[in-house]
């Protein structure tokens, strides 16, 4: 039975749910129990912004507050992963990557590929990321594509709360290292998701909405910013297809090619900064694939190349919005040779 | 006071999470009389197109909400009324529910009553409209829901009570389903029937489900006082790759064509329908469900059940409907059905019930008649 919930719980409830049935499941990452300023374990935070709150008193030793090292307890997720735990690591930003590249992208990536498929390593790290929030530059990019050019790692964003549930039950079932990445600005967003538990394959885009005019492809928070500009492009007589490929790695370019061979015409919206992410890498396939299809030039909606800005008002700017998409959709649907 | 004589044709809610409807199509013009269950118009409702009837005679005195609009569940979108009532109270009501339109504060009418009992260990889910000493109780078919019942369920339980209920595996009911034989879906049907206090009740069920109430009615006669079966499993040929197809499909693309076998016309297979089964499929002990249960349906590329001999046993009154146009389970001959009336039924595949709802549920109310007689 589906209920209303929001992305945060759908998230708490896809790791609850995962322990109970799988007893090599483990959480870990900072302020799941305790965090500056709180007693201790007693009111266990659930991490910075509580989305693991409950499951430390539910699985007794099964959450681990780790130090502020992500080196350290990145590294010791992967190793716990090669010898038989399937850890759920919480690195609360992505922008913290950083300092712990060589335990993800030349550890975990690789094993599978440098062991001859011996050895498996079955982690997940979940992460924040976005902007909107007021948090900066060191607190808000979008750092997905990073993720997504390493050969060996699974990257997933999920787009609402029934995705985000079953993208992150198939992370931890998964055999490989995967990259999931919660936007944090959408905790509180809400949707149906079944109570039972259930998994959304890799690699498969939803097809978020029908149409013939043009393909909109999106993805994370991007996709509700898609589907407005879709609701707007609509009442102006524009029907737009919006895909969610939900995983940037691997990434279902079939679906895509599919609609555009349909509409002829493409918009990717990006959170993500312009050079090498998901609208250069789907607009680059779309062009060598379905060029002949193609009726009108690629446009794709992103951040600017900057870091996020710290003023208020140079931040709402800096993120893509409904507008813009209307406006790259009418460029294409009007554009003319 | 509106004159009582001025019938309010509103936006059906046609299944749980039906919240408003597009009108495709109107059937009708301003002008024209109709009949009570005369077809007025086709509206989507994001699952499926279907068509709204008319609950009451009269003239069409108004169409408030044209072709193409949107309303919400429960919003007056045409007016129907005896040629004697004067226009100026026809426009009362028209001006109200223009208003209730603009400010979208509709009162939506009470859907069905979802609930669930626990049946032999399992969770059972069911959804209960209506209220009336005649008791209907609905079993969907294979990958099917209670939900697949939308079109028929509501105008059934205008005078009857009508539960349709989740078989295990299916829906929001447990998906444990045992050895997933023809007996544990009789069993399951009965202890429904048990826990939620109906005596004999009116079985009616679509393929497999079709199967399992006729297994209930050999099994357990004085339960039952009439059947009615919707393209029923057991009789005839079968397209065992639509069903293994069915149960293996993962993906959209892969599902998507099997789905097209359930309608005589394909185009009715839409994007939230291929969605909502994905759901559905994608839940955890689903797919060993769908496989468990397909063991009972096929026996190589044959059907596995044989209902024949089951209704053959049956003495209550029986009546048989069948899509023309049926690819998954070709239409039974009349011999094999033996006293059972059967009505073969146009512009219908395998989801009579979903396809053509009114002539379902025109079967329901001459089985029930019979029964009378």
């Amino acid at each position: 039975m589906a209920r209303t919930i929001t992305y945060r719980e759908a998230i708490n409830e896809a790791l609850a749910q995962e322990m109970a049935r799988d007893p090599s499941v483990v959480v870990m990452g900072e302020d799941n129990a305790g965090g500056a300023g709180s007693p201790g374990e007693e009111d266990a935070w659930g991490g910075v912004l509580g989305v693991t709150k409950g499951l430390y008193h539910q699985f007794p030793g099964r959450v681990l507050d780790t130090p502020i090292s992500e080196s350290a307890f990145i590294g010791a997720a992967v190793g716990a992963a090669t010898s038989g735990l399937r850890p759920v690591a919480e690195l609360m930003f992505i922008d913290f990557m950083g300092v712990c590249f060589d335990q993800i992208f030349n550890q975990a990536a690789k094993f599978r590929y440098m062991f001859g498929g011996k050895a498996v390593t079955p982690v997940v790290v979940r992460t924040m990321y976005g902007a909107g929030l007021r948090a900066a530059a060191q607190h808000s990019q979008a750092l997905y594509p990073i993720f997504t050019h390493i050969p060996g790692l699974k990257v997933v964003v999920p787009s609402s709360p029934y995705e985000a549930k079953g993208l992150l039950i198939q992370s931890i079932r998964d055999d490989d290292p995967v990259i999931f990445c919660e936007h944090k600005a959408m905790y509180d967003t809400t949707g149906e998701v079944p109570e039972e538990s259930y998994t959304i394959p890799f690699g498969e885009a939803n097809l978020a909405r029908e149409g013939g005019d043009v393909t909109i492809v999106a993805i994370g928070r991007m996709v509700s910013v898609a589907m407005e500009a879709a609701g707007e492009l609509a009442s102006s007589g524009v029907e737009a297809e919006v895909i969610d490929p939900r995983t940037t790695s691997p990434l279902d370019t079939d679906t895509i090619l599919e609609s555009v061979e349909g509409t002829g015409r493409l918009v990717v919206v990006d959170e993500a900064t312009p050079r090498c992410n998901l609208a250069t890498d789907v607009s680059a396939t779309v062009a060598q694939e379905a060029f002949g299809s193609l009726l009108a030039p690629i446009q794709m909606v992103t951040a600017p190349h900057t870091p996020v800005p710290f003023s208020d008002a140079l931040e709402d700017a800096y993120i893509p919005d409904a507008q813009k998409v209307v406006n790259a959709a009418k460029a294409v649907t009007e554009w003319e040779r | 006071m509106a004159d009582a004589r001025i019938a309010r044709v509103t936006m059906p809610k046609w299944g749980l999470s039906m919240t408003s409807g597009k009108i495709t199509e109107w059937l009708v013009e301003e002008g024209d009389e109709v009949q009570e269950g005369a077809e007025l118009a086709e509206i989507d409702t994001d699952k499926i197109v279907g068509t709204l009837e008319a609950a009451a005679a009269g003239v069409v005195r108004r169409i408030i909400a044209g072709t193409d609009s949107s309303a919400p569940v429960g919003a007056t979108i045409a007016v129907l009324a005896p040629a004697e009532v004067p226009d100026a109270d026809v426009d009362q009501v028209v001006a109200e529910a223009e208003e209730q339109l603009a400010s979208g504060e509709v009162e939506e009418p009470a859907g069905p009553v979802v609930a669930t009992v626990e049946v032999e260990g399992r969770a059972i889910a069911y959804a209960t409209m209506g209220e009336g000493d005649e008791v209907v109780v609905l079993v969907h078919g294979y990958g099917g829901d209670k939900n697949s019942w939308l079109f028929v369920q509501e105008p059934l339980s205008r005078t009857r009570t009508v539960h349709a209920i989740d078989l295990p595996g299916h829906g929001a009911s447990g998906k444990d389903v045992g050895d997933g034989s023809l007996d544990t879906l009789a069993a399951t049907v009965l202890g429904f029937m048990d826990a939620v206090g109906v005596g004999r009740a009116h079985l009616v069920g679509h393929s497999l489900g079709g199967a399992a109430v006729t297994a209930v009615a050999a099994a357990a006669p004085d339960r039952v006082s009439a059947l009615t079966l919707v393209s029923p499993a057991g009789f005839g040929q079968v397209d065992a790759s639509y069903l293994r197809g069915f149960a293996e499909a993962g993906s959209r693309r892969e599902l998507r064509p099997h789905l097209g076998k359930l309608f005589a016309d394909e185009g009715q297979v839409n994007r939230q329908l291929v969605d909502d089964l994905l759901r559905y499929k994608r839940l955890d002990g689903v797919d060993t469900a769908l496989q468990t249960l397909l063991g009972t349906l096929l026996d190589g590329d044959e059907q596995a059940i044989d209902a024949a001999a089951l209704l053959a046993t049956v003495e209550v009154p029986v009546v048989v409907v069948w899509g023309r146009a049926d690819q998954v389970l070709a239409p039974a001959d009349a011999s094999d059905l033996g006293r059972a009336e059967l009505r073969l039924v146009d512009d219908a595949g395998h989801m009579a019930h979903m396809e053509q709802p009114h002539a379902v549920v025109d079967a329901v109310e001459a089985t029930g008649r019979k029964e009378d007689g």
